[in-house]
């Protein structure tokens, strides 16, 4: 079958998976359906940004600050369909990605994560420091309302999961063609020799630059959809931990393969509540049961990344091959990402000519 | 003019922890090219060690001594434990494992000690000093913070120059295959170093939480400013890392004291953003090759 074709009908499998399960499951777990949305349409940025381009974003939380904060402030306003409301805040995001990555596009490895990391923690108190804007602390409201055709009893959470799934499944398409178009190729190469992809007469600024503005974008999306689930916008909803949550998801998945960025935010949506549903189910006092889960959630990153050094897509494929014998062998080195994925692997020796001259 | 003489002095203090934050990753960046994001969350472990040994024996400098112990002893168990491993696989996952630390460390941090914000004892008197009538905005204890960093730098600055194992320090971070072929233990070496980040973040620690009290996320904005202090100074310099803190702590301090306090982070991200775009690997970086 054609690729695009093949792409749509996963999609349109994994809707209907979704709706079925959505019906299926309490309001609780809809709401879980939806949030594995949410974190999957802004990990499959960082899979873009990151495991494709290979610039590291510690602020994509920024982000999804700005999606979430346009969303609520549309929707405040102008009071516009949420569809409509959901393209402005992926178009404001893109502009905001286009200005990072210009102003990124010469940074490296640790600077740009110093960097990005600097942007996440520092665009949430611009909430704090305009609060006739932005609402302050409290931050602002957002009505998000079933529509009529569904009738009055149908669960607000139900129709929440359908919608962040829709868009999930819509970007995890559009990115897979894009991965798969010129542009993406671009990316790899700009990635894996930025030298070898100027030689070749790809602008290599430009490269970097569209990786930021779709990066942006998908999680401005991500921050829409937050919002309208959470029915509020806060700074304290974008930390430094969710911009973290979002490149471990990545890398836990297997950086660089969108399936992974499912995975990925799979782990680190379920894995706390599953963990937090033991603890207190053996009874643990809500101290220590509140935080097991975190303590457990750093023994999985740590022994995922020491046994999946590829991650869980790369350990997948891995088990898939090694069943199916040695025919699959080519396909796990397709899919799986190359050893060297940040550009400061190429700087670590040009950086010891550096000491020489300091030391 | 008292004023802007109180909110400079009190920057240098500020700029002294970002400034022992920052060193410890100078330290390991050079050691492992790595990225430590635990290191803010051992120095809060380690703080919490201090507190309860200083609860346990009514002495402040058993609880002080303690916790440089316990940071120099965290650091070399992580390197061993959990970074060693890592050794050849794709450089992100050592970042990954690192934040797995992190949360793994607050979440113990959770359980044996408690969310709650602890207060932590000053060794000296937290009263502003004064000259004549004129209060200068620091303390004896902020005096004794800045003595405690500028001490612990220069002894290590005067180990690595002068020492033999300063000098096989230097040669594994230089080149780690001609260290190892000329007879150094490479890994043990790494150990030591991450050994000694741990007791800068120990020490970091301890003289940050009078002022911030200590809870299991109390040291995460200290440790992105001090992140941004080494990323300004350059990732490879130790005198970058100093010159990075002092710099944020002086400017952060006069943006909270004249604007805005919810503005200190932008305009850290403002300053970060000036200086990369002029030197993109920050002020004190050597003329860098690139590899072709």
């Amino acid at each position: 079958m054609q690729t695009l074709p093949r792409r749509l009908a996963v999609a349109i499998i994994v809707a209907v998976v979704v709706v079925f399960l959505s019906i299926k499951l309490n309001a609780f777990r809809d709401y879980q359906i939806a949030e594995i949305a949410v974190e999957v349409t802004a990990v499959a940025g960082i899979t873009v940004l990151t495991g494709l381009s290979g610039q590291i974003s510690l602020g994509n939380a920024a982000f999804m600050a700005i999606g979430a904060y346009t969303t609520a402030l549309v929707l405040l306003h102008l009071n516009w369909p949420f569809y409509l409301v959901l393209v402005i805040a992926a178009a404001v995001t893109a502009v905001a990605g286009a200005i990072v990555g210009i102003a990124a596009a010469r940074l490296h490895g640790p600077y740009l994560a110093g960097a990005t990391l600097l942007l996440g923690v520092a665009l949430p108190s611009v909430a704090l420091a305009y609060p006739g804007i932005f609402g302050g602390e409290q931050g602002l409201n957002v009505t998000f309302t079933t529509p009529a055709f569904l009738g009055v009893n149908f669960p607000p959470t139900r129709w929440q999961a359908w919608v962040t799934a829709a868009v999930a499944l819509i970007v995890l398409v559009l990115l897979a063609n894009l991965t798969h178009s010129r542009i993406g190729r671009n990316w790899r190469a700009v990635r894996d020799n930025e030298v070898a992809a100027a030689l070749d007469g790809i602008n290599v600024a430009a490269a970097r630059v569209r990786a930021f503005v779709v990066s942006a974008a998908s999680a401005g999306l991500a921050g829409a959809l937050l919002a309208i689930i959470t029915g509020t916008v806060a700074p304290g909803g974008f930390t430094l931990t969710l911009s973290i949550a979002l490149l471990t998801a990545a890398v836990i998945g297997g950086l660089g393969s969108l399936p992974g960025a499912l995975w990925g935010s799979l782990v680190i949506v379920l894995v706390p509540t599953y963990v937090t549903d033991v603890a207190t189910s053996h009874g643990l006092s809500s101290t220590v049961g509140a935080n097991i889960p975190v303590a457990a959630y750093g023994v999985v990153l740590i022994l995922v990344m020491l046994v999946f050094p590829h991650g869980i897509q790369g350990g997948l494929l891995r088990l898939i091959s090694a069943f199916l014998g040695t025919n699959q062998k080519s396909r796990t080195g397709r899919t799986a990402p190359p050893p060297h994925v940040t550009p400061s692997a190429d700087q670590a020796p040009a950086s010891q000519h550096e000491k020489e001259g300091s030391s | 003019m008292v004023e802007f003489l109180q909110f400079t002095l009190s920057g240098v203090v500020f700029g002294m922890i970002y400034a022992a934050i920052a060193l410890s990753l100078v330290l390991i960046w050079r050691g492992t090219r790595l990225l430590n994001f635990a290191q803010g969350g051992m120095a809060m472990l380690t703080t919490y060690v201090a507190i309860e040994v200083i609860y346990h024996t009514h002495s402040y400098w058993a609880g002080f001594v303690v916790a440089l112990a316990a940071g120099l002893l965290l650091g070399a168990a992580s390197e061993l434990t959990v970074i060693r491993p890592t050794a050849g696989k794709p450089e992100l996952n050592s970042v990954i494992v690192t934040i797995g630390l992190l949360i793994l460390l607050e979440g113990l941090a959770g359980i044996f000690f408690g969310a709650q914000y602890r207060s932590f004892p000053a060794a000296f008197s937290v009263t502003g000093l004064k000259v004549g009538s004129t209060p200068l905005g620091v303390s004896r204890f902020d005096v004794f913070t800045v003595a405690a960093v500028l001490a612990t730098t220069l002894i290590l600055a005067v180990t690595f120059r002068y020492t033999t194992a300063g000098l096989r320090m230097r040669a594994a971070a230089f080149n780690a295959t001609i260290a190892r072929l000329s007879g150094i233990r490479v890994a043990r070496v790494l150990t030591v170093g991450w050994a000694l980040a741990g007791l800068l973040g120990a020490l970091a620690g301890v003289l940050v939480s009078p002022s911030t009290f200590l809870y299991p996320n109390s040291m995460d904005a200290i440790f992105v400013l001090g992140f941004t202090a080494a990323v300004i100074g350059g990732l490879d310099s130790p005198v970058g890392a100093v010159v990075g803190g002092l710099l944020l702590g002086i400017v952060l301090n006069y943006v909270a004291g004249y604007l805005n306090s919810n503005l200190t982070s932008l305009v850290a991200l403002g300053i970060l953003v000036a200086v990369l775009m002029i030197r993109p690997n920050g002020l004190f970086a050597g003329a860098r090759l690139r590899r072709v």
